[in-house]
């Protein structure tokens, strides 16, 4: 019984200490304090200096919250609990957000920088006129591959995977979207197909690529492709970057049949306290010296021109990941299906998974 | 009889090195320069550096240990009054049916009990932080130490207290004297996996957390798509360490105490 | 006066259960009816007998019935040379720090360990039997889950065999059982109080594995765990997220009626 006592004692004790140190530690941070912008943003995604010198210019305490995944991100503003200021959701993203009225609308006079952001990725269909977003990074859905494992061959379309030398040797990312639409674009459809013959025809042909598929797995599939766990990976062009700056044996290539692009943007949420704080946030972030600063860092496409000339020529002139879009074949951008097509595709996307067995 | 207390160390110090050869791994690329998990370039301290001047991933640190040791605490006592509870329940039926509704939450994915907790919480308006997320950790935390418990007072044999009753002990006697102290490995067991419990939530915490507060499940969790730089390593390897030491340091002043009062046992 | 005492304990425990359990349950029944476009429908339920769900459902109970009895067969003997040991206190808290290190981080650390050129095939290789692929497959599925439960199951054992008197066992053995016989008859029906719980802690929440199937089976293994999520977070289709978990609950209600009373 004593012992049980000094126990739960000992417990609290220490909780209450823990709990004192927090507070003196947000305290001395700030973080209590009354001029505070909160961002939302994924994990490791800004570079924590820029924060600093953010904070510096404004004397605007920045409370930074990380989130995982676009759909568990709706959820918390949805519900409205935490007053985010400001978020990094995907652009299939924002037209649901947009939908159910989540966002606030942009004062455009607020943010002079927007000017040097490339207008190729302005007033696209996600949102038109750039009312509710401004773009954050950009890329592609590509195929990562280490030519030796494959004895030198050579990949440049989705088709090419369907080889049957190349038996367990890729990767696939634990996106339905991202899996289905790599389907239908190996048999010249949209990624926004909606057509059901045509997507069950796109599943039938991926049941033939799963005597190739090593394995669908999520984020740690940048590790076990530096680790050369497998040969051939199907990944967004950020990853790309980061495995092949790990291993530069792995090459990138967009397919030539067509794929993804895809947008991270910038948006004030309705929950938002600090919108003129917000905006200054996204005004610093648009700033060329920083948006070089941030792509540095994170290692992704920046959609900000001016920016280019700030980073380094191996960098901008690698056309992998800038490339000319002129070259490139039918990069689209995920339309909003809805929620039945979507809740398809999803169908489709288990039966593919349960399919391997 | 000599070699079988010989397999027997063999086969404990090969679970031990199973169990901490990840965790060693772990340690090991702490120090690694290359930045992943994997070739070792050159030894360095610099992820330990980064560690200690973050200051955002030290609150996120002393949040989730007050959160654990607090939710951990408070679940474990209304867990042993949720085991009593069961035990003193007689129809059989009943008892079945409160070890069902005990268990839910340990069936159900996590997602689902944050997505619930989180209409729960809004509905009745609970500011979502610290509040939310410590009582989120006591409602799932309860189960296991309840399922941790009730082993002990079915083994405890009643004749006891109704020894102690005949030798005229009031109920809190019975209760203070008698049972707890019989059940109090089954105690420690259920804090203990509360506290793990709490340590590696990510889904309900993040469903439930706002305000800017956070575990360090969830940052974890979050950096994923980046990759989790090895900072996390030196973190989890400080962490670590730390708690290393907080055992066995408890162990041998526990020891020296309960020698002082003569209550170790002739165990063999 | 004995009721009112039981009364007393009940009261507190009811308010909790009521609270988080049953009231989560209820939002969880109530979801189950709505399709994805919040219409009234017992649709869900009728999707959930078709072949793909009821694939999952199996695999789930087999996964987890493989996952609680190699836990058992690895924890039991641990936990019975830990209660021969000195200071078996201290290593009982030593085998459960390993636990408090973040999941996520370990998982990595078994990607890099179980990996092509990592730590296991190394071994393999120097011992003669060359690389072998680990990841990805049912084995290290099945042993980075049992090495995640193992605890759980390690506690209640080794609190029931503590409990053990050894008196018995040495009656036992005077009259002539062997040491087999001793722990068949004696050791383990006495100890089946913790093997149950150990058992109820490892199988339940085995059944909604999520995590792992992903990070260390590559979706290989597909549990309702995994359908759940998918449901939840990306279709938003709470209905039939819902639906899946109702017969989760149902099947964990099985599970505890089939291993619980004894007197």
């Amino acid at each position: 019984m004593r012992k049980l006592i000094s126990l739960f004692a000992a417990v609290f004790f220490a909780s209450f200490v823990l709990l004192y140190a927090s507070a003196l530690l947000n305290k001395t941070e700030g973080y209590s304090g009354k001029n505070t912008l909160t961002v939302y943003n994924w994990g490791d995604y800004i570079d924590p200096a820029l924060i600093k010198k953010f904070e510096k210019q404004t004397g605007i305490k920045v409370i930074y919250q990380t989130f995982d995944s676009n759909e568990a991100m709706m959820a918390k503003i949805a519900q409205g609990g935490t007053t985010f200021d400001v978020a990094v959701p995907s652009e299939y993203a924002i037209s649901k957000m947009k939908e159910e009225g989540l966002l606030i609308p942009l004062d455009h006079s607020k943010l002079p920088n927007l000017k040097y952001i490339n207008p190729r990725f302005l007033n696209l269909s996600f949102d038109p006129g750039n009312k509710y977003s401004v773009p954050y990074f950009w890329g592609t859905v590509g195929i990562v591959y280490n030519p030796e494992m494959i004895g030198g061959k050579k990949i440049t379309s989705w088709n090419d995977l369907w080889d049957k030398d190349l038996r367990n040797q890729i990767l696939l990312v634990d996106g339905a979207r991202e899996v289905i639409g790599m389907g239908l674009n190996s048999l010249h459809y949209s990624l926004n197909d909606t057509n059901k013959k045509h997507l069950q025809e796109a599943k039938e042909k991926l049941d033939r690529l799963t005597p190739n598929v090593k394995a669908i797995v999520g984020d740690e599939i940048k590790m076990l492709l530096v680790n050369e766990e497998a040969a051939i990976g199907v990944v967004w062009s950020g990853d790309a970057a980061e495995i092949i700056a790990e291993n530069d044996k792995l090459d990138y290539v967009v397919p030539k049949e067509g794929s993804n692009l895809w947008f991270d943007n910038m948006v004030i949420p309705k929950t938002a306290k600090n919108i003129e704080g917000a905006h200054q946030f996204i005004n610093f972030m648009l700033d060329p010296k920083n948006a070089a600063q941030n792509a540095e860092y994170v290692g992704y496409s920046t959609p900000n021109e001016k920016a280019l000339d700030y980073l380094p020529k191996e960098v901008t002139e690698d056309k992998r990941f800038y490339p000319d879009f002129e070259s490139v074949g039918n990069l689209e951008v995920y339309e909003n299906l809805g929620k039945r097509m979507l809740a398809y595709y999803n169908e489709l996307f288990l039966q593919f998974k349960m399919h391997r067995k | 009889m000599r070699s079988n207390k010989k397999w027997a160390t063999v086969y404990l110090v090969f679970v031990f090195l199973i169990l901490y050869t990840p965790i060693i791994y772990l340690i090991y690329y702490s120090f690694n320069s290359g930045g992943m998990m994997h070739d070792f370039q050159h030894f360095t301290l610099k992820w330990y550096q980064e560690v200690l001047h973050d200051t955002r991933l030290w609150i996120i640190v002393l949040n989730t240990l007050t959160i654990a040791l607090l939710s951990a605490a408070i679940s474990t006592i209304l867990g042993v009054i949720g085991a009593l509870a069961i035990y003193y329940v007689k129809k059989r039926h009943m008892k079945q049916l409160l070890l069902t509704l005990n268990n839910v939450l340990i069936v159900s994915p996590d997602v689902i009990i944050g997505a619930s907790f989180l209409i729960l919480f809004t509905i009745i308006g609970i500011q979502l932080g610290f509040t939310s997320v410590l009582l989120s950790h006591i409602a799932f935390s309860v189960p296991i130490v309840v399922l941790m418990v009730l082993p002990k007072l079915q083994e405890m044999s009643p004749t006891l207290i109704d020894a102690a009753r005949d030798l005229g002990a009031n109920q809190w006697d019975v209760l203070t004297k008698v049972i707890l102290p019989f059940i109090t490995p089954g105690i420690f067991a259920g804090f203990f996996m509360a506290l793990t419990y709490s340590l590696d939530d990510f889904a309900v915490t993040f469903f439930v957390t706002g305000n800017g507060f956070s575990t360090l499940s969830v940052e974890i969790y979050s950096r994923a798509r980046q990759g989790i730089s090895l900072s996390i390593n030196a973190l989890s390897t400080l962490l670590f360490l730390f708690t290393v030491v907080l055992v066995i340091g408890y162990y041998f002043i526990s020891q020296k105490s309960s020698t002082l009062y003569g209550m170790r046992g002739r165990r063999k | 006066m004995k009721n009112s005492v039981r009364n007393v304990y009940l009261l507190p425990y009811i308010i909790w259960i009521g609270l988080f359990v049953v009231a989560p349950i209820l939002l969880i029944l109530y979801y189950s009816f709505f399709d994805i476009d919040g219409n009234w429908t017992f649709a869900n339920y009728k999707t959930f007998f078709t072949p793909i769900y009821l694939k999952m459902a199996a695999s789930s109970v087999w996964y987890a019935f493989l996952i609680t009895f190699f836990s058992l067969l690895v924890a039991y003997p641990t936990a019975y040379f830990l209660t021969k040991t000195k200071h078996k206190q201290l290593w009982l808290l030593l085998m459960i720090l390993p636990t408090w290190v973040n999941l996520l981080l370990k998982v990595y650390a078994f990607l890099g360990i179980f990996g092509t050129y990592g730590l296991a095939n190394a071994i393999l290789e120097t011992i003669g039997i060359g690389t072998k692929q680990i990841l990805f497959t049912d084995f290290s599925f099945v042993f980075v889950s049992v090495y995640i439960f193992i605890p759980f199951m390690i506690l209640p054992i080794f609190n029931s065999l503590e409990e053990l008197n050894p008196t018995l066992i040495d009656a036992a053995r005077d009259l002539g059982a062997s040491a087999w016989t001793t722990f068949r008859r004696v050791v383990f029906p006495l100890t089946l109080d913790g093997v149950k719980a150990g058992c109820q802690a490892v199988f339940i929440p085995a059944l909604s594995l999520f995590m792992i199937t992903r990070l260390v089976a590559g979706n290989r293994v597909i549990t309702l765990g995994t359908a759940i999520e998918e449901h939840f977070l990306v279709t938003q289709n709470w209905g039939m997220g819902s639906t899946i978990a109702v017969f989760l609950i149902i099947a964990m209600a099985i599970v505890v009626i089939m291993t619980g009373n004894r007197k």
